[in-house]
């Protein structure tokens, strides 16, 4: 079996997020970019399914701008065995990607596709589902468990209520949570081998998908400021306020 | 090359940026006020495959050179750990590849890419022969297929972290030599070996927490086929081992310096003094900037030196001038950095009195800043011998 795992090059979740100016997005100059947690996550698993014997290889995939080939790199000294990057401006939406995704599974013929749940940049938290939907394969979405027998998942769902355990056929998408696994950092062997690893450059239009955005965002703005707290002496102070200032009570 | 000191070799430094987040300052802190060994750290680093950068692919490593072994331990120096516990197997291995035979090679190499052998130790210092190391009075004597080894030696670090020792001993007397240099020999020591049969080792406690101890050696037998190279030769292959070792520790101050840049440039921005930060002040932005200046300066001496070791010609100026240069510029940073930090300088919680004293050291040892200045005199300028 191969496994599709699509990876997203984001800001770095350690980074402090500026607002640009104009309130046009997120400034993105000169600042650290990363590989998508939640897609390490999806890798380090691919990973380990090959490591147990499930599959044969593993293709990772990154769609946008050329910098993106860097988290190929990155997906590759993990363990992937190579890379498919997309040449695409750099805010191609959730329905375009999974759109492109498509294609590349005709290409490919994965028996399962491995992927974030969300990418911490904009959380749109849509593209496995949108890629099963149009795919119409089985999904499993926001997993921490996984077991693999006779072509179907077994997976635990993270879900409002608990944990939910459900059982999907492959092919079939999954999307994983935080707590699936813990990612592997790349050694330096590894590091080496992936600079020889094949990286292969397709365009939007090989794949027969218009890249340009459906949605418009209107504004991008900062959360507003904290405001400082005041300190209260007394349990019916408190009660006082929670009724007459807050209007809770 | 065009591209800065600190954007080279930019996909090894991000893979041990990685690396190091998963020690933080707490695991590093701890270990510093313990003065105990930090473990984890080097086991994790060995696993990952960063300590055998460059033993050849055939045995198992990565096959790097001088440049990117520099990298590494200024990555681990500039993420507020100390490569000081590690690095002694970087620049050993120098030894070993450039002279060790191929049966040594092909017995030692590979486990020691794996991890299960560490060479982390070269005894050269004794408590009387310190830079005039010709004067070595630890004696090998030739006992069939044996070597008797008798004597002193100081300041050896990691011999309790490392399974393997190089030692430098005088095969043949002084009086007997032409040069004042040959009559020396190279051996690798199995210190688990040795420990049972004629070799003491007693720990020194010092100011660092750094790991370093005296040893002695009372009729300890070595294997003849542990020499390294030929007999009576060993001080030319001692010296590309303590030139890789300078340009390493010029790499590792590289790492100090950019530390205590990055650390005093975010206090100076945040801290607020009379209602604005106290780095809108010229008196303290300009002794960062300077501070910084010279950190560039010497990192391009110390890729001057990695270039020459890798394409192997002559460094042993360069790598002098280097770590000269290097050690001086850290410690410049290291003190812009606490006197600008105020008493937070010395609060434990800040890492700087640590990295501070940790980074001292390099004014001293692997070589002192004197004996380089001696060194370039007569030896680069051609002026008389000042010792």
């Amino acid at each position: 079996m191969r496994i599709l795992v699509p990876v997203k090059r984001v800001v770095d979740y350690n980074v402090k997020i500026r607002v640009k100016a104009d309130g046009s997005g997120v400034d993105t100059a000169n600042v650290k970019m990363s590989m998508n947690p939640f897609d390490e996550i999806a890798c380090e698993q691919a990973i380990r399914l090959k490591e147990a014997g499930h599959a044969e290889e593993i293709v990772a995939v990154s769609i946008g701008e050329a910098k993106c080939q860097e988290t190929l790199r990155t997906a590759l000294a993990m363990g992937a065995d190579r890379g498919i990057h997309v040449e695409a401006p750099a805010d191609v939406q959730p329905l375009a990607v999974a759109k492109m995704l498509r294609a590349i599974v005709g290409r490919e013929q994965p028996g399962l596709v491995v992927m974030g749940k969300q990418a911490i940049d904009d959380d749109s938290n849509q593209t496995g589902q949108m890629l099963a939907a149009l795919l119409g394969w089985a999904q499993a979405t926001f997993i921490s468990k996984l077991e693999l027998a006779d072509g179907r998942a077994v997976v635990a769902r993270e879900v409002d209520e608990g944990l939910e355990r459900i059982e999907v056929t492959l092919p079939a998408v999954l999307t994983v949570d935080l707590r699936l696994n813990e990612p592997r950092y790349a050694s330096l062997p590894n590091i080496m081998k992936a600079k020889k690893k094949p990286i292969d450059v397709l365009t939007p239009g090989d794949l027969g998908v218009d890249p340009a955005p459906r949605l418009l965002y209107l504004k991008v703005e900062e959360p507003p400021r904290r405001q400082a707290g005041v300190k209260l002496g007394s349990v019916d102070e408190l009660v006082t306020k929670l009724k007459q200032d807050a209007g809770v009570i | 090359m065009a591209l800065r000191g600190d954007e080279r070799h930019a996909e090894l430094r991000a893979a041990l940026r990685e690396f190091c987040a998963r020690f933080p300052a707490e695991y590093h802190r701890r270990h510093g006020a313990a003065g105990s060994y930090p473990v984890e750290f080097v086991d994790a680093l060995t696993r990952a495959g960063w300590l055998a950068a460059m033993i050849p692919e055939a045995y198992g490593g990565s096959g790097l050179g001088l440049t990117e072994a520099s990298v590494i331990m200024e990555e681990i120096n500039r993420a507020g750990a100390n490569a000081g516990h590690c690095h002694g197997q970087m620049y050993n291995m120098c030894t070993l590849l450039r002279h060790g035979s191929k049966a040594q090679k092909d017995t030692y190499l590979p486990r020691i890419a794996t991890g299960e052998l560490r060479l982390q130790s070269m005894a050269v210092t004794e408590p009387s022969t310190g830079s005039d190391t010709t004067r070595t009075r630890t004696t090998a004597v030739r006992r069939g297929d044996r070597y008797l080894v008798n004597g002193q030696k100081v300041w050896i670090s990691r011999v309790q972290h490392s399974d393997l020792m190089i030692l430098l001993a005088r095969t043949t007397p002084l009086a007997e030599v032409r040069r004042k240099s040959e009559g020396l020999s190279l051996f690798l020591v199995d210190l688990e070996a040795a420990l049972a049969k004629g070799l003491t080792v007693r720990p020194i406690a010092n100011m660092v927490g750094h790991e370093t101890s005296e040893l002695f050696f009372d009729d300890l037998e070595i294997p003849a086929e542990n020499l390294i190279g030929e007999e009576g030769r060993g001080f030319r292959c001692l010296l590309d081992g303590l030139n890789a070792e300078r340009t390493l520790i010029a790499a590792e101050c590289i790492g100090d310096g950019r530390w205590f840049i990055d650390k005093v440039k975010a206090y100076a921005k945040e801290r607020m003094v009379f209602d604005r930060p106290i780095g809108g002040n010229q008196g303290v932005q300009f002794p960062i900037a300077r501070a910084h200046v010279n950190v560039e300066a010497a990192d391009l001496m110390r890729f001057q030196a990695c270039a020459r070791f890798d394409a192997g010609l002559d460094c042993a100026a360069e790598a002098n001038m280097a770590k000269l240069l290097a050690a001086d510029a850290s410690w410049e940073a290291a003190n812009v950095c606490l006197q600008l930090h105020g008493g937070f300088g010395f609060a434990v919680d800040f890492d700087i009195e640590r990295k501070f004293r940790e980074t001292r050291l390099y004014q001293v040892a692997p070589v002192s800043t004197n004996l380089i200045l001696a060194y370039v005199a007569e030896h680069v300028l051609g002026l008389p011998r000042s010792y």
